[in-house]
């Protein structure tokens, strides 16, 4: 779960991380007051679960509160990135000296927590990582026995001698962060040195693993303030990994590597997928239903290719799903269905049997992806024929 | 030969006696693998359909010399199963259990490598030496016995695949399904060595998927020290690119994680990549 800036910015000060005054607006007015507040000049940042603010006009400098208001209003009518934005975090300007780059994260390969700090900050680090390699010092971070006094002395060994001090103070504290919140990113872009001489983070990019947010309530409350699409909702309720996607194909199949494969069959059969949706193992003949109304509910699709391969999951619960769901969907596009593995025979007996009309087999996943596809283009309203 | 199990395997299952536990423990036994013992704490004395439980995995490995564990325990008590099989000198884990943090996971990792035991997983199906023993989760009916090694990270995908090559009268070695979190035991490199060590296998089918960098540090083995003929496949090509919120995971993998990206790896290694799982069969009896 990736947080607001300003969330993963709460949960710094709860851990001793000096910041700037800074307060969250929901509205131009709740931002022109609050740089009012601040003396009038302030950072008006956009607050989005993703990257890319500064270069792509998320953060204004704002020299008076009516600029704040300006910037702000903006961002509530424009959003950023394609999503909605409902709040926006109004900062205090500090006089910077200089910025840097700090980051604790997973290092996959490793199998481990990496700590990072680049002295050189701003926002192509990526950049700096392939032209300057140097510049970017890492170590791996055993949880079992913490980020060591040594490891932070060669972090910071690299940056300005004005620099290291606060630096040195500051990553013990993110890496208390990553691990008192189960965080799999804590990221400090820039980190800043200021005048004064004092370190501090000017951005946080906080991730928290889905995996532990039953065991860190606090944080798993904060995902009332995200945005909601109704119909992900719905389906994540029922337990579907469901994501919208822009083409006519919908798209239904058990597991995540066999559901992208039915992407990529569908796409190189020539359609667009309407959407991801994985209905997990062991599915039940109401969660097949469910996952019908959920894939059907998009007005964008003409027609569904279910794609089913039976471990724990039984072909003829699958089958007896659809069925069912046919009686309660009204749906008037073919769905191809194409089941394999246990029990599978079965279930395409019961399909043949019922003779629905909309139902239509396939034998193997690519029959199925051209069948489905062909169909998509023969629409119901006769538009796309 | 196969790698990591056989008809020698003496398997152990930790939480026999939950639903899921107990459902494959069984299955697994039916295909023929040698089902030794169960632990379930507070169920020591009790048996499964025969099997025994015991309060411990020490107890259970004293009883019955089990010397491969499969563990079916909730996700908060899967690190602990682990220490606890590792403990007792058990030398395979197979961890099927999903949704566990990630903390608990580098922590488990880390001790792991201080031991004997291996770790396969977690949230992995298993694995399947057709003909000699399964342990998991994964369908042993589609599996035929021969000479194909497979490790995949994904489940059904896996089936899938296997599947395929089972229709076109390919057999396998061994399937090994490493499971798709970010953090876990045996990965395509690790998998890569002991295929290329085993007599029985021929050649190796890889399964990967968009994230991470496992496909990239396969491609670079395989280039450098695999003689045997390896087919990739890499599921997401037409997956939409994720929003990111960093650069952090970008500098550490050097990679942007998509399927492109891995195709071109392998392909760059030498490593015939088939489009989708038909083609993937189709190139393996190529």
């Amino acid at each position: 779960m990736d947080l607001y800036e300003h969330q993963g910015k709460e949960i710094f000060a709860h851990h001793g991380i000096s910041l700037p005054p800074a307060a969250v607006a929901e509205t131009p007015e709740e931002a022109r007051r609050a740089a009012e507040r601040f003396g009038g000049r302030a950072a008006v940042k956009v607050q989005v679960q993703i990257g890319g603010r500064g270069k792509g006009g998320g953060i204004v400098l704002a020299r008076s509160p009516e600029e704040a208001e300006e910037a702000a209003r903006g961002m509530f009518e424009r959003g950023f990135g394609g999503m909605a934005v409902t709040r926006v975090l109004v900062e205090s300007l500090v006089e910077i000296a200089s910025e840097f780059y700090a980051a604790l994260t997973l290092d996959r390969s490793r199998g481990t927590y990496i700590a990072m700090v680049s002295s050189k900050g701003g926002v192509d680090v990526e950049e700096i990582a392939r032209t300057d390699p140097d510049a970017i010092r890492r170590v791996p971070v055993d949880p079992r026995i913490g980020l060591k006094a040594y490891q932070v002395r060669y972090l910071t060994g690299h940056l300005p001698e004005e620099a290291r001090r606060g630096t040195a103070s500051l990553l013990p504290k993110l890496y208390d962060v990553l691990i008192a919140s189960d965080a799999t990113l804590v990221e400090v872009n820039p980190m800043a040195l200021l005048r004064d001489g004092s370190v501090i983070p000017l951005d946080a990019k906080v991730t928290v693993d889905d995996n532990a947010l039953s065991r860190q309530p606090e944080v798993a409350a904060l995902r009332s303030s995200f945005p909601v699409d109704p119909t992900q909702a719905r389906a994540n309720e029922k337990g579907l990994q469901y994501v919208k996607l822009d083409g006519e194909v919908g798209i239904i199949g058990n597991g995540a590597g066999l559901v992208m494969s039915t992407l990529d069959v569908v796409t190189q059969a020539g359609g667009r997928p309407a959407n991801f949706l994985d209905v997990g193992g062991g599915a039940s003949a109401e969660m097949m239903a469910t996952s019908l109304e959920v894939v059907l509910s998009d007005p964008a699709v003409r027609s569904v290719m279910v794609n089913i391969f039976g471990g724990i999951t039984r072909g003829e619960v699958v089958a007896r799903g659809l069925l069912d769901a046919l009686e309660r969907v009204d749906a008037d596009m073919p769905i191809v269905v194409r089941l394999d593995g246990t029990n599978a025979e079965e279930g395409r007996r019961i399909l043949k049997e019922a003779a629905n009309p909309r139902i239509v087999p396939a034998s193997t996943m690519l029959e199925a992806a051209d069948r489905a596809v062909e169909l998509a283009r023969i629409s119901p309203d006769g538009v796309h024929g | 030969m196969s790698i990591l199990i056989d008809e020698t395997t003496r398997l152990l299952v930790q939480g026999i006696t939950g639903k899921e536990g107990a459902f494959h423990t069984l299955r697994n036994r039916a295909y023929g693998t040698n089902v030794v013992a169960g632990v379930t704490p507070g169920k020591g004395g009790q048996d499964v359909d025969g099997i025994p439980v015991y309060e411990t995995v020490a107890e259970a490995v004293d009883a019955t010399g089990a010397d491969t564990s499969l563990i079916f325990v909730p996700a908060r008590f899967a690190a602990d199963a682990l220490y606890e099989a590792a403990g007792s000198g058990l030398e395979l884990l197979v961890l099927v259990t999903e949704g566990i943090p990630v903390l608990d996971m580098v922590s488990a990792v880390g001790y792991l490598r201080g031991t004997s035991s291996v770790l396969l997983g977690g949230n992995c199906p298993g694995l399947i030496s057709p003909g000699k023993a399964n342990v998991g989760i994964i369908p042993g009916e589609i599996c035929m016995r021969g000479s194909v090694g497979l490790i995949s990270r994904s489940g059904t995908l896996t089936y899938q695949i296997v599947h395929e090559l089972t229709q076109r009268g390919i057999g396998q070695s061994t399937c090994v399904g490493m499971g798709g979190d970010p953090v876990h035991g045996i990965g395509f490199v690790d998998a890569l060595r002991r295929f290329e060590a085993d007599p029985e296998t021929e050649s190796v089918v890889v399964i990967g998927e968009i994230g991470g960098s496992d496909e990239e540090q396969a491609a670079a083995f395989i280039s450098q020290e695999m003689t045997k003929p390896v087919v990739a496949y890499v599921a997401g090509l037409s997956a939409p690119a994720g929003k990111r919120m960093g650069h952090a995971g970008a500098i550490v993998t050097g990679s942007s994680g998509t399927a492109r990206a891995k195709v071109d790896a392998f392909e760059a290694a030498g490593v015939r990549v088939g489009r989708n799982p038909t083609e993937v069969a189709a190139l393996v009896a190529a």
